[in-house]
């Protein structure tokens, strides 16, 4: 429990330990992995969005002098329709190997069928042509609201919808429907003496991790396997590919590599079970890396959606009713991210009357994966962007008008629990008081708000620290760590041991080195292994204090343990803990803590984004030219890479509000799968995005600690989208608000 | 196939390697010698990751074929640092924590060298304008900028 | 398998007699950050690269009395570093600039991407206001083309097998004369253009526009002269009036397509409004150096 505490090292701008590595080009990231005698792996991908496959002949590719090992889904052993924790969300373990290589359809574009191992990466490629495949082509499905439709062509025969009051018996593309709600929303609108209703739409995103997904992986005659890969959750990736490849855990031994970014799409599995099956039938060790190309079109993008939100409130500005439809795009299998967006759309609101309908929805797209905040962004949009024209049209600031309605600690959230201490209203009050706020705006420019909400997670950590005889030590630790995460472990054991953070030596280790540790992601890391460390930290102070009071001959509860020091308070001598690891071996060995946790009481963390853009009215471009990113982080353990995860939310928004969408042809074909042409924000197109640390401890960390790295995502579609809107005098509702939709929309108001 | 061979200088040494001609010089880096501190994010001069110079000139190793390196001086990310002391603008992209996951690093900090070589002294807008082909998708710019231009000012106090 | 073989001879023969005697398909190169794209892409097709960078002159810019002569190859951020070249033709240095990244102006050359033949090259509509010639060695002997009829279509132009693009000339400006080139991406850097823009305008002494030359790129199959905007302009102050009439002139010449960098309406629209800017600006640069 923390309360305002003066801390000696949390809080502390340090290098980060692995920084040296990382700024010289030394860290090993997924593709930097070569072994001796090491092939290359392919993948061959549908030329269609959707097809029946009627045929795959290998034999060609088989008889090939370079092919070395051929895959396809027969290469599974019998997989059977499972859930599974896999990743951040519980994974359908059938889909989850029909999408990594099909077995009789294929969903979309890129859809990978089979692979080739050979020895060169360009024989690999070459020989796919040798692959033959007879389709049976079938019309694509590309929205989701052609996907509702009942005449829309049907993706999976076996999929009647789950969540109706009766499950019908002809299949439709709606995997699942879902319901929130509380109190009573006729009642609700009946008192509310404005209302406002609209549609809203988000596009297919990608997450734009700059590192393409990489593993090298081998396996040795008695079927050990070793997998290398660039992921967020190694243990995931032991648990997804046991289960495909019918193998023991202890049998795979998972590498973390370093991670080029990941935002919730590493969190499965495409290419390691594969070059896991082309490593065993080579007898040699197999990489395989994706091109951007592939990186876009065949891995797991952010869902599309298409909304429906209507806000009642009282002229005062009591929000009497708040309602919203949400219909998700899950790819070609079930599994958008629905849920979370259903639960998360209206949070950040004290509202006695909401009704919430959400639709988990295929379409012939790649299957979707997390991104940052899943769903959050989507439904948050369209209510904020509703909160927001609901309060010019009651006349109201957004502030004032979200400080009446806040969430506060007690809140009833309408998918269960009551909100614990949160800081949604400290983050208003700081927007209310920034100067940004209250700064003028010029010509052509507009300025837009929006709040945000994400649940955060805790869940499982492992972590042991062993000391060394000099009294420096290692925190093994178990978070691939994608932002910093290690200074952040290295601080949290060094207040807690109370010796220099430089002192301790923070290691993410493999599989074969820890009990599971959950995915990195869902905010949890700063949080729950954070926790870990902190109690791994404590178990050492413990026996730090015993071997102390060993060595005095007194109890250790007389054993008082001060900045590092171990203090008889039954007499007056000190240890230090260098003094008492010295001499362990005499006192018993040596001194390792240990922590096996499942972290409870994550704190949400909200925030509150201010944008500023600039639009030519002549050709509808947007500049930013001013960003205020607030968030609530309960404390920061280290604040730069705090700020690190507020800005790179907010510019991950940013180019989703302005920019970032999946653009098809008729035939369902991705045309911008490219960097070039999916236009993520460039250094040239933001200012410098100011951020503000509000902390609100949370009271189930022992330093206060919430997650903060995926809330910051949520409030800039709307923050941008109501710039815009405020800057043309034309309320947008579609993203992204790129120059020829704000053109258009500047033209047709005439 | 024949492999041609090629002799080079890699940050001031003398390299000597094999590849086909059709290899981009990325490719042989990574692959031929081993050096995975350029990295590919793309392979189609979008992202800047593979960033090195040729020559003095900044450019896109993916964008360069390896046997065009015959007779050339490149310099990647190894040669940054002097024996083992970091350059400034390494030093100064750890202070200001411009890095998160870390992969454009690499490419940014020999982007930043080629900046600074060219122009002491940019401004904030310059300095953006200068890197916008060095894609982050972690940071946002912002810290990245910041190092930037504290790198600029010390280097100019040094000289 | 795919196999390249690359030669980078020391001369315009030698380079001449391998396009002439290639039997596999043969490609000239430059800066390569077309070609080498486009090499990646095509995995079946065996080919020939000859690199132009070694051959004397192609790297280098001269300017004299007459006029800039431009290495097809020399690398765009080499043009841009040169004030000289920027004194006298600033819309085809902008034109060089606006190319990719820094990364990409290190490679790039304005020979490449006037070669390429893209509909939306920057280049290619800042080069026809400035009424480049090129000069073109083959098989048969040496030809000069004017840069407005080197483009022949989508990715296609006039050189012939064997031949291969050796010089541009530009002719000095007549007093009074500047230019510009702008184009509409959406994002600050790094996109292809949308649509593009040259312009370059003569003023007399009294800032009346006395002869002017429009060109449009990333809205028609090539980049196109509008005789009817410069038309537009001429004889006029460039006033508000004259600078909406070029820009529609331009907007009607456009035969723009829709994918996914842009629509129809969108691109011609858009192509207007950046002649009027364009106008404008090559008229304040004229002014400028007056002031």
């Amino acid at each position: 429990m923390s309360e305002a505490r003066e801390f000696k090292y949390i809080g502390q701008r340090t290098i980060r330990p692995d920084g040296y590595d990382k700024v010289t080009g030394r860290a090993n990231y997924g593709a930097d992995l070569s072994l001796p005698g090491m092939i290359w792996g392919k993948i061959l991908r549908s030329p269609y969005a959707h097809a029946r496959i009627l045929n795959i002949d290998t034999s060609k590719a088989e008889a090939h002098p370079d092919v070395m090992a051929v895959a396809t889904y027969q290469d599974f052993p019998h997989v059977s329709s499972e859930t599974f924790q896999g990743g951040e969300a519980p994974t359908d373990l059938l889909d989850l190997a029909k999408n990594i290589l099909a077995d009789d359809k294929v969903l979309y574009h890129g859809h990978a069928i089979a692979a080739i191992a050979a020895r060169t990466e360009s024989a690999a490629e070459a020989a796919l042509s040798l692959i033959k495949i007879d389709y049976e082509v079938l019309p694509p499905v590309m929205d989701v609201a052609d996907a509702m439709k009942p005449e829309s062509p049907v993706l999976h025969d076996d999929m009647f919808t789950q969540g109706l009051e009766e499950t019908p018996d002809t299949p439709s593309n709606i995997a699942s429907r879902m319901e929130l709600k509380k109190g009573d929303i006729e009642a609700g609108f009946a008192q509310a003496e404005v209302v406002v209703e609209r549609d809203y739409y988000t596009p297919t995103v990608h997450q734009g991790y700059i590192e393409p997904h990489a593993t090298t992986v081998s396996i040795d005659e008695d079927g050990q396997a070793m997998v290398w890969c660039s992921t967020q959750g190694h243990f995931d990736v032991r648990a997804s590919t046991a289960k495909l490849l019918n193998m023991e855990l202890g049998k795979i031994k998972v590498v973390a590599a370093e991670i080029g970014g990941g935002f919730g799409g590493k969190t499965t599995v495409y290419l390691e079970p594969v070059a896991l099956i082309l490593s065993k039938k080579s007898g040699r060790p197999v990489k395989m890396i994706m091109t951007r190309d592939e990186v876009f079109r065949a891995s797991g993008p952010g869902s599309a959606t298409r909304s429906r939100v209507k806000i009642g409130a009282k002229k005062d500005g009591t929000i009497t009713a708040m309602q919203a439809k949400l219909c998700f795009e899950a790819g070609g299998f079930k599994g958008s991210p629905m849920g979370p967006g259903c639960m998360t759309v209206f949070t950040p609101y004290d509202v006695e009357n909401m009704y919430i309908e959400g639709y988990d929805v295929v379409v012939n797209k790649p299957k979707v994966a997390a991104y940052r905040a899943p769903g959050a962004p989507q439904a948050e949009f369209a209510a904020e962007m509703a909160l927001n024209e609901l309060a010019d049209k009651l006349g109201i600031d957004p502030i004032e008008f979200r400080l009446k309605n806040a969430a506060r600690k007690g809140t009833q959230t309408v998918y269960g629990p009551k909100l614990k201490a949160v800081g949604l209203v400290e983050c208003l009050e700081a927007a209310k008081n920034s100067p940004h706020y209250k700064a003028a705006l010029g010509e052509n420019q507009g300025r837009g708000l929006a709040a945000g909400f994400w649940f955060n997670i805790g869940g499982q950590s492992s972590v042991i620290i062993n000391m060394n005889p000099d009294g420096t030590g290692t925190i093994i630790e178990g978070s691939p760590d994608i932002g910093g995460s290690r200074a952040s472990m290295q601080l949290m054991a060094a207040e807690t041991l109370g010796i220099p953070a430089s002192n301790l030596r923070p290691v993410v280790a493999d599989t074969e080195h820890l009990a599971y540790n959950q995915t990195t992601g869902g905010s949890r890391t700063t949080f729950a292994t954070g926790m870990a460390v902190i109690e791994a930290a404590q178990d050492v102070v413990n026996q730090l204090k015993e071997r102390a009071a060993a060595v005095w001959n007194v109890t250790s509860e007389q054993v008082e343990w001060v900045d590092g020091v171990a203090i008889n308070t039954a007499g007056e001598e000190k240890l230090t803990a260098a003094e008492i690891c010295k001499g362990a071996e005499r006192t018993g060995g040596q001194i390792s803590g240990t922590a096996n946790i499942n972290a409870r009481g994550a704190g949400p963390s909200f925030a509150v984004h201010i944008c500023d853009v600039e639009v030519d009215k002549e050709t509808g471009k947007v500049d930013v030219v001013r960003y205020t990113a607030i968030q609530d982080a309960g404390k920061a353990i280290h604040p730069s890479y705090v700020e690190g995860q507020y800005q790179g939310g907010a510019s991950q928004g940013i180019g989703w509000a302005l920019n970032e969408e999946y653009i098809y042809n008729e035939d369902g074909i991705m045309e911008n799968a490219g960097f070039l042409d999916y236009r993520i924000p460039l250094a040239s197109d933001l200012p410098m995005i100011d951020t503000v640390i509000v902390e609100v401890p949370n009271p189930f960390h022992p330093f206060g600690v919430r997650g903060v790295g995926e809330t910051g995502i949520v409030p800039p579609l709307a923050a941008v989208a109501t710039a815009v809107s405020n800057a043309i005098g034309v309320r947008m509702t579609d993203l992204p608000c790129s120059p020829p939709r704000v053109l258009k929309a500047i033209q047709d108001a005439g | 196939m024949t492999k041609t061979h090629v002799t080079t200088s890699i940050n001031g040494e003398p390299v000597e390697f094999l590849c086909e001609p059709g290899d981009t010089l990325l490719n042989v880096l990574r692959n031929e010698l081993q050096m995975t501190g350029t990295k590919e994010g793309c392979g189609s001069g979008d992202c800047g990751a593979c960033s090195v110079t040729v020559d003095g000139r900044l450019v896109c190793s993916c964008l360069v074929l390896g046997v065009e390196a015959q007779g050339a001086e490149i310099g990647t990310v190894e040669g940054i640092e002097s024996k083992d002391k970091l350059h400034t603008i390494q030093q100064k992209f750890l202070e200001h924590a411009a890095l998160q996951c870390g992969i454009c690093t690499p490419g940014l900090i020999v982007s930043t060298k080629a900046l600074l070589e060219e122009n002491p002294n940019p401004t904030e807008e310059e300095a953006r304008y200068y890197l916008a082909g060095n894609l982050c998708r972690c940071t946002g710019y912002d810290k990245i900028i910041r190092a930037v231009m504290d790198s600029a000012e010390v280097m100019r106090g040094e000289a | 398998m795919v196999s390249v073989v690359y030669e980078a001879p020391e001369t315009v023969q030698d380079a001449v007699t391998l396009l002439v005697n290639a039997d596999l398909k043969a490609t000239v190169m430059a800066g390569g950050t077309d070609l080498i794209i486009q090499m990646r892409d095509l995995v079946t097709e065996s080919r020939l690269v000859v690199d132009l960078k070694k051959i004397p002159g192609m790297m280098q810019a001269t300017i004299t009395e007459k006029g800039l002569q431009l290495g097809p190859s020399m690398c765009c951020a080499e043009i841009t570093s040169r004030d000289d070249i920027k004194a006298l033709y600033p819309g085809l240095v902008e034109s060089a600039y606006l190319i990719g990244s820094t990364q990409i102006q290190g490679r790039a050359s304005v020979g490449g991407n006037l070669c390429n033949s893209s509909p939306a090259a920057d280049t290619i509509p800042a080069l026809f206001v400035t009424g480049a010639q090129c000069l073109i060695i083959g098989p048969d002997g040496e030809r000069t083309v004017a840069v407005e009829d080197f483009v022949t279509g989508v990715g296609q132009n006039c050189l012939g097998k064997g031949e291969l693009l050796r010089l541009i000339t530009i002719a000095k400006p007549a007093a009074n004369t500047s230019d510009a080139y702008l184009r509409f991406i959406p994002r600050t850097e790094m996109d292809i253009a949308v649509a593009g823009a040259g312009v370059s305008v003569t003023l007399d002494d009294e800032g009346v526009c006395t002869a002017a030359r429009v060109a449009i790129g990333a809205v028609a199959p090539t980049a196109l002269l509008v005789p009817e905007a410069a038309e537009a302009l001429i004889g006029t102050k460039l006033d508000e009036s004259a600078l909406q009439a070029a820009g529609q002139a331009s907007s009607a010449a456009s035969s723009p397509i829709t994918d996914r960098r842009g629509t129809v309406e969108y691109r011609r629209h858009v192509v207007g409004v950046l002649t009027k800017r364009a106008a404008a600006i090559a008229a304040q640069r004229v002014r400028g150096d007056k002031a």
